[in-house]
């Protein structure tokens, strides 16, 4: 067991190692000057020598990575260039909302995707399977920011019940805020729930025609003891695998959102570093979220042993 | 099961006549024959452009952020007087001859995705697949890249090479090519452990006529499958990497586009936003609709566990 757990997390550090060389190399597999590009189309000469001077990137190539590997390892993610500040410092100012949508994001989806699946494969068949598998697919293909608008326009325009746009911080009153992240949260959990819906159901469905669960049904347990008990628990695997996948989406999603909501989080961060070509930032933020998706990658695999006793290692 | 694959191919009932087969094959696979036929429908609509809608580009400063003429033929009047189907935008230009316009480059990027990511992932998973050695440096390299979130990806590679419809393609091919690589590197290390792969191989077969003579014809419906898929996804993608201002050039009428400008006015005239909107959500719904039937139909297995 402690083994395994050992060898999982070991694992990770190929993948992470390859997600920091590709990070760096994003500057210079670009055909042209990284500094002049930086720089933008209205730059002087004198411009791109100072931005190519700060980034380092007159040293040879091979100093420039192990700088930076260097300074990462000081837990130093570099300077922006457009506001000059330390980049961990400004992920800090705004990783609240971010955090705050995700998790809000999680628990609803996933409250909400479970039952449904569960529910849906042990009525395979009837209107309200069907009506799942519609809303599966939909949630697939209407784009958030689409989901987005529709959700602001009937809940924050017509009927006005929520703010339509902005971020209230938690430290000023937990309702404002509450209020400032439902419709976002909502938004953004459609392509997440429909996800682990589909998964869910499929892998309920096919545990349901096992051998155990009819004996379970046979000697007189309630179907909602043999769902939960016995199909669920053995279907979770699917479940907690997708869940874990589905983050990499909900990161993406993050970055949308708050564009649509216009909340200051690490997504309008991101966003904004593109429009200002602050590399810094940008390489920042791939290794960050990269980083936090390997991470609750790892958690879903060590959870397994949780969920199914089977599995031991 | 045999059966079914005959008559999926085209191949079963050698007396019966082609529009024959095509009937049976369009009643078997509903969702394929309709998601498939709003699909041409939409490639069409896109193709003739020119003969269905005005100029995208033309401005009249004179008719600015006028409504769209079908909510007020539902009824729905207003003060101010209609103008085109689906109105005008900021700058006066129709909104029904962009949203048309916008079709061609959702179907350009989506189909040049699927292609670009198909090829590629294809010839590396071949390799990695067969290739011991490749297969090591080839799948940590994919891994990694699998591990950034893959909208953050195309929106880094798209800041990097700056806005172009071309480069659009390319950001959002690279995110998916580990995932059609995964695919087929698993096809293979299946089929290669067949007798009668192992048959080829002990009666002397080279190397690369066991990949395209015995290997490669098995990826081919997982991967017309998983192509679909990539479609879908590069809609998304590239209006929302036009959305967010880092896509398509924003003088190119494309839905992205028409919904980041459409943002400013959206609480007071929210049709700029919502038609692009739509029919963006309406061509991704048919084409996931359309990987779903190729699916079921192409895979059995699936399908019989499906329903």
């Amino acid at each position: 067991m402690y083994a395994y757990v050992i060898r999982r997390i070991v694992a990770t550090i190929p993948v992470m190692a390859v997600v920091g060389i590709f990070v760096f190399l994003l500057l210079h597999i670009t055909p042209g000057d990284p500094a002049a590009i930086i720089a933008g189309d209205y730059a002087n000469p004198a411009d791109i020598a100072k931005i190519r001077a700060r980034l380092g990137l007159d040293q040879p190539i091979h100093v420039q990575f192990v700088k930076w590997v260097g300074q990462l390892a000081h837990g130093d993610l570099g300077v922006s260039i457009f506001s000059n500040l330390p980049v961990t410092k400004l992920i800090g100012q705004r990783l609240e909302p971010t955090l705050a949508l995700s998790v809000l994001t999680t628990i609803l989806s996933i409250l909400i995707a479970v039952p449904l699946g569960v529910f849906a494969a042990w009525r395979a068949g009837t209107l309200v399977d069907r009506a799942t598998m519609v809303f599966a697919v939909l949630g697939f293909s209407v784009p958030i920011f689409v989901i987005g608008y529709i959700l602001m326009y009937v809940f924050a325009i017509e009927l006005k019940w929520f703010p339509a746009q902005g971020y209230k911080p938690i430290a000023d009153g937990f309702w404002p805020f509450l209020r400032s992240i439902v419709l976002p949260s909502v938004a953004l959990a459609t392509l997440y729930t429909a996800l682990i819906a589909r998964i869910s159901r499929a892998s309920v469905l096919e545990v349901l025609t096992e051998d155990y669960i009819r004996t379970a049904h046979a000697k007189g347990l309630s179907s909602p003891i043999v769902l939960m008990r016995h199909a669920l628990r053995n279907a979770a695997v699917p479940i907690v695998t997708i869940i874990g996948i589905g983050i990499a989406l909900l990161i993406g999603g993050v970055v949308v959102t708050e564009s649509v909501f216009n909340i200051p989080g690490l997504g309008r961060l991101t966003v904004d570093a593109i429009l200002h070509r602050d590399y810094p930032v940008i390489q920042a933020i791939i290794l960050v979220f990269s980083g936090v998706y390997v991470f609750i990658n790892l958690l879903a695999d060590l959870a397994y042993t949780l969920f199914d006793p089977r599995i031991r290692y | 099961m045999v059966a079914v694959a005959g008559d999926v191919f085209g191949g079963g009932g050698a007396v019966r006549t082609r529009a024959a087969q095509a009937a049976e094959f369009a009643r078997r696979n509903p969702t394929v024959m309709i998601s498939a036929s709003v699909l041409i429908l939409m490639s069409l609509m896109a193709g003739f452009a020119p003969y269905l809608a005005s100029d995208p580009m033309a401005l009249d400063p004179a008719v600015r952020l006028k409504p769209p003429c079908m909510i007020e033929a539902i009824g729905f009047g207003s003060s101010t007087p209609c103008r085109g189907w689906f109105g005008t935008d900021h700058l006066g230009r129709d909104v029904y001859a962009r949203t048309v316009f916008g079709a061609r480059i959702s179907l350009t990027v989506g189909l040049a995705v699927a292609a670009v990511s198909t090829a590629l992932g294809l010839v590396i998973g071949l390799l990695a697949g067969y290739v011991r050695l490749v297969d090591a440096i080839v799948m940590r390299v994919m891994d990694g890249l699998m591990a950034i979130p893959s909208i953050l990806l195309a929106i880094a590679l798209m800041a990097l090479f700056g806005s172009s419809v071309q480069n659009v393609i390319i950001a959002i091919s690279i995110p998916e090519i580990p995932r059609v690589v995964r695919l087929v590197r698993a096809v293979v290390l299946t089929i290669r452990e067949m007798p009668y792969v192992e048959a080829a191989v002990s009666s002397g077969t080279r190397l690369p006529k066991i990949l395209f003579r015995h290997i490669l014809p098995n990826t081919f419906a997982p991967l017309l499958v998983q192509a679909t898929y990539v479609c879908a996804a590069a809609v998304i993608v590239e209006a929302l990497l036009s959305f967010l201002g880092a896509g398509t050039p924003p003088e190119i009428p494309s839905w992205g586009n028409m919904m980041a400008e459409g943002r400013v006015y959206f609480q007071i005239k929210p049709w700029m936003l919502f038609y692009p909107g739509i029919c963006l959500a309406f061509m991704v719904l048919f084409v996931n609709l359309l990987g779903d039937g190729l699916r079921d139909t192409l895979d059995p297995r699936i399908a019989r566990r499906m329903r």
